[in-house]
């Protein structure tokens, strides 16, 4: 019965994790840069709902509505500021940029909110449902739906959508979808403006669901690179699976064994598996750059 | 500034034009620098002082190590605290263990550290290397991670987060840092030695070649793991020692300053700012921010806008110099020579057509676009 319940509590934790790790993904598919600074977005996005919620007492999930639109005009912002100017070996020179802006806000964000711990205390935090002996707290099932929602969203805008077909095509060859008149600047622009948004999403549900500070966002950018690396870059379906498998094998192992070693079970597992599919789960395999 | 300098290979040299400053300047430079290094903690006693100089030293170190591997094979580890932390928590282990009394004996384990490094970079490596470009990078940060929980979850041996402490040299004062200081910059100048080593010789080659071009060199008859895998090695060995070096300095080890996600944004940041790739980058790079650092923390570090000064100086450095200070002054040396030679030789013609074969030649060897030595305006890279 633990084990069943920490499986149920793994796949819904999973699903917020999948919305932050989709952000990343997405961002890595259409662009091939890894958005370091994902981590820390995160928290400022918590501390976002933190701050509408404590001066304005606006409900987190409420604030979404400001939030998300904020965070995705931060994401367009970072690319034409930062993404966009780079001239050459895109890939490292924009993880190492992302990673210096991760530090500069973390920065800020530390000198603004102090490295005191602050945590989202809303009336539904500590309730719950139960369902026979399973308890399914009701932050969870929220978060849980809001993430369905919001992926079904992303799902909906990438593949029914004139915008989603110029974004796929960019992820399959830049340059061709250059050649057939798409923006493609544009659509990196609003891809990472998504991946930014998502992780508005996902930080609120982070500050809901934990006590967290500017450094939090070490943590967090690791697991996250590891389930996008399990799942393999720029799969989103590949982000959505890693990330629920790594959450039920974190609370598996906590319950079983004990809650330190849930993490490192998981990372070794993913190293295992990239000994054998060094693409990741669904991840495309490399091909020579011409 | 240091003359000890890039020669990029394996372009084809365009006539007359050295790619590097003459032997006396290089030699003397060299000179120059050590002289300088030697002689700094007499000349500035103040223990202030010469504690930011131990600190640069343990850095200069780890970039010249980290630079055998991810500069020359341009496979860019962000998870060398893995060694770094690995070097600590080797010598702190060892210094409980054998009760090794603290001073001169405790320098004795820093090759042990660094030896431990490398074994343990054996399997690591091994596992890393399969992956190539982000994957490879994000894996690094992985394992990092992955040797920072085992410190914090391991706690029979490392006592977890309470850390280890190691006993303090009975050395008082001024004196006090000058052991660790000498101690550092004999390790750097054998980091640096074998650098240049490994940048002279055909086995240096074959690193360049896969940072070039992988595939190719593969192609070409060179054994591209085993070779990623010994630089790999050598580069741990080194940050190892680094880390033992911090250890016994600091004199106490704990799961995130050993396994510490800054430190690997830092030596990343000095390479990059020194040029990667070359020989002189990570010294130059080393002896111009640490100092800079250590004064930016001591500043402001209370309130963590150290934090928000490094990422900022760091973005500046990524988008002004974005090859990096030591190849940006071998252009310029170059960009001298070329038009010297223009003047001298050459009818006057239109401006750059002489130039441009040098350009294109450096930009092979260098990764320093030919927009940049002519002068013209940066043109975009097909991705």
């Amino acid at each position: 019965m633990l084990v069943l319940q920490a499986i149920i509590d793994g796949v819904l934790v999973g699903g917020f994790y999948a919305l932050m790790a989709c952000g990343l993904t997405l961002v890595f598919g259409v662009m091939d840069i890894v958005n370091f600074a994902q981590g820390i977005l995160v928290v400022l996005g918590a501390y976002l709902s933190y701050a509408l919620y404590a001066h304005l007492n606006i409900d987190p999930f409420l604030g979404l509505l400001i939030t998300i639109p904020v965070m995705f005009v931060v994401g367009i912002a970072l690319y034409w500021s930062m993404i966009k100017p780079i001239k050459r070996e895109r890939v490292i020179m924009s993880l190492l940029t992302m990673f210096a802006v991760g530090t500069v806000m973390e920065g800020i964000l530390d000198y603004i909110f102090t490295s005191n711990l602050v945590a989202i205390h809303t009336s539904y935090v500590n309730s719950s449902v139960k369902l026979g002996s399973l308890i399914f707290p009701s932050i969870y099932l929220y978060a849980f739906a809001m993430s369905v929602l919001l992926l079904g969203g992303v799902y909906y805008l990438l593949y029914r959508t004139r915008f989603g077909r110029s974004l796929r095509a960019s992820m399959q060859n830049p340059t061709a979808a250059r050649l057939v008149g798409i923006n493609t600047d544009w659509v990196s622009a609003f891809s990472l403006g998504i991946g930014v948004g998502l992780a508005a999403a996902g930080g609120m549900v982070f500050g809901l669901t934990n006590s967290f500070d500017a450094a939090s966002s070490y943590d967090l950018i690791s697991r996250l690179l590891a389930i996008v690396i399990f799942g393999g870059f720029g799969s989103l379906s590949g982000a959505l699976i890693a990330s629920i498998v790594m959450l039920v094998i974190q609370d598996v192992v906590a319950v079983v064994w004990s809650p330190t070693w849930g993490q490192t079970t998981f990372y070794l597992i993913l190293v295992l598996v990239l000994l054998l599919r060094p693409q990741g789960l669904l991840g495309r395999k490399a091909v020579r750059a011409q | 500034m240091t003359a000890i300098d890039v020669t990029p290979v394996g372009a084809a040299a365009p006539e007359h034009i050295p790619y590097e400053p003459p032997t006396a300047v290089r030699r003397g430079g060299t000179a120059l620098v050590l002289v300088l290094l030697a002689a700094f903690p007499l000349v500035f006693t103040n223990p202030a002082v010469t504690s930011i100089a131990v600190f640069t030293m343990i850095f200069l170190v780890a970039a010249c190590g980290w630079n055998i591997f991810s500069g020359y094979t341009g496979y860019i580890s962000i998870g060398h605290a893995a060694y770094y932390g690995i070097g600590q928590y080797t010598v702190a282990l060892l210094v409980m263990h054998l009760k090794v009394p603290a001073g001169w004996d405790t320098f004795t384990l820093l090759p042990v550290a660094g030896l431990v490094a490398a074994v343990l970079a054996v399997p690591i490596g091994f596992l890393l290397l399969r992956v190539r470009k982000h994957t490879f990078i994000i894996l690094t940060v992985a394992v990092m991670f992955i040797l920072q929980l085992l410190a914090f979850n391991l706690t029979s041996w490392t006592s977890g987060s309470g850390g280890l402490e190691l006993p303090f040299p009975t050395w008082t004062g001024s004196f006090f840092n000058e052991p660790f200081y000498y101690v550092g910059l004999a390790a750097a100048v054998v980091a640096c030695a074998v650098s240049w080593w490994v940048r002279r010789s055909k086995y240096g080659l074959g690193l360049l070649s896969i940072r070039d071009d992988e595939d190719r060199a593969r192609g070409l008859g060179i054994h591209t793991t085993r070779t990623k895998l010994i630089a790999y090695l050598m580069s741990a060995f080194f940050v190892g020692i680094a880390g033992g070096l911090y250890a016994s300095f600091v004199g106490s080890v704990y799961p995130q300053f050993g396994f510490d996600p800054n430190f690997d944004l830092a030596v990343a940041v000095l390479v990059f700012v020194g040029g990667i790739g070359t020989l002189s980058g990570p010294v130059i790079g080393t002896l111009l921010l640490i100092p800079l650092q250590q004064y930016f923390y001591l500043q402001f570090g209370n309130d963590n806008l150290f934090l928000i000064a490094y990422g900022v100086l760091f973005i500046l450095i990524l988008r002004l110099l974005p090859g990096g200070i030591a190849p940006s002054i071998t252009q310029l040396y170059r960009r001298v020579l070329v038009a010297r030679q223009l003047r001298a030789t050459a009818p006057p013609g239109p401006p750059g057509t002489a130039g441009s074969p040098g350009a294109a030649g450096i930009s092979r060897a260098s990764g320093i676009t030919p927009a940049t030595v002519t002068g013209a305006e940066g043109k975009e890279d097909t991705p």
